[in-house]
């Protein structure tokens, strides 16, 4: 058992981590007046009950899959981009901007185009934060999480300004996009879209990079060992700018893919906070790839039961957000306590 | 049968200490005694269990079995403090001083009274005067040399007058002369009653110091033995188990063009408390070894990295690889360039502990050689890193295994034999067998001195003295970053390598 311990334990934390999520969730729902079993059953279980609650199970992964598996790599190498919000958000602007001005003229170059400027919309976000690490030091912990709202405000003046409906009796929205701006759903009925493959595809593609591929390598070793890295002369700026261009145009491609898909056309809010919820993701599933995918159908799976406890049991929203947050710090505990052991000692007298 | 003074109990005695770390066993059924104002050496290979046992003694760990006597009572040691209650005093290899602070400072905060500081500024300098331990309590730590740092340490100790002192192989950072001066007050302390426990592999010295020996070999004691009537190579035998080759004699190759030039090479320090290089100029050969001898903390770090790329030097010109000016280009592009570094740390590094050996392998790897199209080409890779590690004897559980599962000595093996691998043109070592057992550095001398022989140019920096004798064909020292020029081995004393290892050159 002890020489098991350490391979199971990355495996265990996170699923402890849930588990003890769960009792917390239970906890604060009997605090709250409610029956915690019927809540933990609208959170957990109501949702899969139907085909529909599976396809939205779908539609909510997908862009926390995007967002977390750029995140991780980024981890990887040492560079923490916080502000996946932000280059989600930027991507949906440049997107929907594209989607916008092409999409009247109508064509079948319209929608790689529209994707195309939402991956650079999120890079060039992420490239900002980059750029202010490598010129002047500026921590991308802190610039990436501040100009995730430097971008939704952004957004909220664009869609109360420029891009405002002329005919939307001034409500704070752009037109509708032209249906040759829109992802194809996968099936008939469902919300959920193409956009669910991209997802799925950057999982083998993450594993390569990371596994396979030089660049991957590099990453690694800077994330690992920066003595090393600087020893071997692996670029450090070249990691930053590398994880940020990389981990801000999967974002970007999932804020386009979220307005250009079950949205339609851009508005003040556009994200229940995948970008926020997408770190929370990366570190559940280990930084691994694939860890990522049980890990953001999980978050999906939080954020659908959340909404159906507003309706069937009119719990606040907030809750969802304190049972994501309670799951991160029991899964950041669980870590600490698998890697330290405490040790109580009393203070000595001279001490 | 003897005197009352022959009965009297010895200082301390272990009896059957036994000590486990998982299914390691680093201490077995050891036994030693050392007589009051005794200079006993403890000796033994890396990993022979010398730590766990100082450990032991000193309170910082708890033996499982056996049983240790003070003054012919039984002991527990539960901590630090209660070795130290006792008067045992250690100094050990790596100092913990804080660098902003005063000597007195330093000292002050290691005792648990609360004396005022210049009452204890005149105790240290009663004491550092009756030792001829030469410290200005009220200077700065940061502006001593690795020597005087040292005697702040043993100051810390003497002031609580230890009745047992505990050297952790206390000479690896001192000049000739310094070492002089450690032994003269060592001896001055045995003969005031002071028992010693002096760890050390360096069989020369335990020679000239002790009168004792216990050797210590995979954690048991192999043999007790009077080193001043022990040949060094008999003490080296019981060490190591086996007898040790000699060197062959190097052949000599007629040197080779220049292929590692510095030409006033200068390089501002990085830390406040580092050092800055100031006009190095060296021309190494291919064929010949060169060994940069100094103590640590005179710019060895900031030259390694000058010489490497990790820090580009201001001017091209100012480093020449095989007639190419490379002083502004990086690591990865002077090592394109047939450049070899071997540093001084190894987890971290040069190699990445949580990395497979066949990863490690790809870290100084060129990209043609172990990639196609970005991507990497693991069967080339691990057929490198099993090259290396069937070549070098490498004890690892194959090349999956992680760098960090390796010993320090085969760790290093592997990092020398992949740098080997890569036929370089220059190959720069700094301190190759730090902290490495003896066999292993034979090893990794053997494999420096063959690439040399095979036109290789070897560049050594190192803080044992005794390595770059025995290595090298010319000699250089570096002082508060300066360097002296090169003089053949063969041309030069050991007490002028002193002086200048003492940046007192001029007095020479």
């Amino acid at each position: 058992m002890a020489v098991l311990a350490p391979v199971l334990a990355p495996v265990l934390a996170p699923v402890l981590a849930v588990v003890l999520a769960a009792l917390g969730a239970a906890l604060l729902f009997a605090a709250l007046g409610r029956d915690p079993l019927a809540c933990l059953h609208t959170l957990f279980i109501a949702p899969l009950a139907d085909r529909n609650g599976w396809s939205e199970l779908a539609l909510k992964a997908t862009p926390l899959l995007l967002c977390a598996i750029g995140i991780a790599v980024g981890v990887r190498a040492n560079v923490w981009n916080i502000g996946a919000e932000g280059q989600f958000t930027m991507g949906a602007i440049a997107g929907g901007a594209t989607a916008l001005v092409l999409g009247p003229a109508g064509g079948w170059y319209v929608l790689p185009l529209v994707l195309l400027a939402g991956i650079a919309g999120g890079a060039a976000w992420g490239g900002v934060a980059a750029l202010l690490r490598t010129r002047f030091n500026a921590h991308e912990i802190l610039v990436t999480l501040m100009l995730s709202y430097v971008a939704i405000q952004v957004l909220g003046w664009l869609v109360r300004g420029p891009m405002q409906d002329p005919e939307g009796f001034n409500f704070p929205q752009s037109r509708l996009f032209d249906p040759s701006a829109l992802l194809p759903a996968l099936f008939e009925g469902g919300r959920v879209t193409v956009a669910a493959v991209f997802a799925v595809l950057t999982v083998p593609l993450g594993a390569l990079l990371l596994g396979r591929t030089v660049m991957g390598y590099r990453l690694r070793v800077v994330g690992l060992a920066p003595g090393a890295a600087r020893y071997a002369g692996f670029s450090e700026r070249g990691a930053v700018w590398f994880c940020l261009l990389l981990s801000g145009g999967l974002a970007g491609l999932a804020g386009i893919c979220e307005v250009a898909g079950p949205i339609g056309q851009l508005m003040p809010s556009i994200s229940p906070g995948y970008g926020f919820a997408g770190i929370i993701v990366a570190f559940l599933g280990r930084l691994q790839p694939v860890g990522i995918v049980f890990a953001s159908l999980l978050m999906a799976l939080l954020y659908l039961g959340g909404e159906s406890l507003q309706i069937t049991q009119q719990l606040p929203l907030a809750a969802t957000g304190v049972i994501q947050g309670m799951l991160l710090l029991f899964l950041l505990a669980a870590d600490v306590l698998t890697l330290y052991r405490p040790r109580w000692v009393r203070r000595r007298a001279h001490g | 049968m003897a005197s009352s003074a022959r009965l009297a109990p010895p200082r301390l005695a272990l009896r059957g200490i036994g000590k486990r770390f998982g299914v390691t066993v680093a201490n077995d059924g050891i036994d030693l005694t050392v007589a009051a104002g005794e200079i006993h050496a403890l000796l033994g290979e890396n990993g022979a269990g010398k730590s766990t046992l100082v450990k032991i003694i000193y309170g910082v760990q708890q033996p499982d079995e056996g049983e240790i006597l003070w003054d012919g009572v039984p002991v527990t040691m539960g901590d630090p403090n209660a070795a130290r209650a006792l008067g045992i005093g250690m100094v050990f290899q790596h100092f913990s001083l804080f660098e902003t602070l005063t000597v007195a400072e330093n000292i002050a905060l290691g005792l648990a009274s609360r004396e005022p500081i210049a009452a204890l500024s005149g105790r240290i300098a009663a004491t550092a005067a009756r030792y001829g331990l030469a410290v200005d309590p009220g200077r700065p730590v940061h502006h001593l040399s690795v020597g005087e740092r040292q005697r702040v340490e043993i100051l810390r100790c003497l002031l609580q007058e230890p009745k047992l002192l505990i050297m952790d192989e206390p000479t690896s950072v001192l000049t000739p002369q310094e070492v002089e001066g450690l032994f003269a007050m060592l001896r001055r302390l045995a003969a005031e009653g002071c028992s010693v426990l002096y760890i050390s592999h360096k069989l020369a010295e335990i020679q000239a110091l002790c009168d004792d020996a216990t050797v210590l070999r995979a954690g048991r004691v192999v043999a007790q033995c009077n080193p001043r009537t022990t040949s060094p190579s008999h003490m080296a035998e019981m060490m190591i188990g086996r007898a040790l080759a000699a060197a062959p004699p190097r052949v000599q190759s007629a040197p080779g063009a220049a292929v590692l030039v510095a030409e006033g090479l200068s390089l501002p320090a990085e830390d406040p408390f580092g050092t800055a290089l100031r006009a190095v100029s060296f021309m190494l050969r291919g064929g010949e070894i060169l060994g940069i001898a100094g103590v640590a903390g005179n710019g060895q770090k900031a030259l390694l990295a000058a010489l490497t790329g990790e820090r580009p030097a201001p001017r091209a010109e100012d480093v020449t690889l095989a007639g190419v000016p490379v002083g502004r280009k990086g690591a990865a592009a002077r090592r394109r360039a047939g450049l070899a570094a071997v540093p001084e740390e190894r987890l971290g590094r040069s190699a990445v502990a949580e990395l497979s050996l066949t990863e490690n392998a790809l870290l100084t790897g060129t990209e043609g050689d172990f990639a196609a199209h970005g991507f990497v080409r693991f069967p080339l890779l691990r057929r490198f890193a099993r090259g290396v590690i069937d070549t070098f004897k490498v004890v690892a559980a194959g090349e999956a295994a992680t760098a960090g599962s390796l010993s320090g000595g085969n760790m290093q093996k592997f990092i020398i034999g992949r740098e080997m691998g890569h036929a370089p043109k220059v190959l720069i070592a700094a301190h190759p067998t730090w902290g490495v057992d003896v066999g292993a550095a034979q090893a990794i001398h053997q494999a420096l001195r063959d690439m040399a022989a095979g036109g290789v140019g070897v560049l050594i920096i190192s803080e044992d003295l005794d390595e770059i004798l025995s290595l090298c064909d010319r000699i250089a020292v570096l002082h508060g970053g300066v360097l002296s020029p090169a003089q053949a081995v063969g041309t030069v004393t050991i007490d002028e390598i002193g002086l200048l290892m003492g940046g007192m050159a001029h007095a020479a």
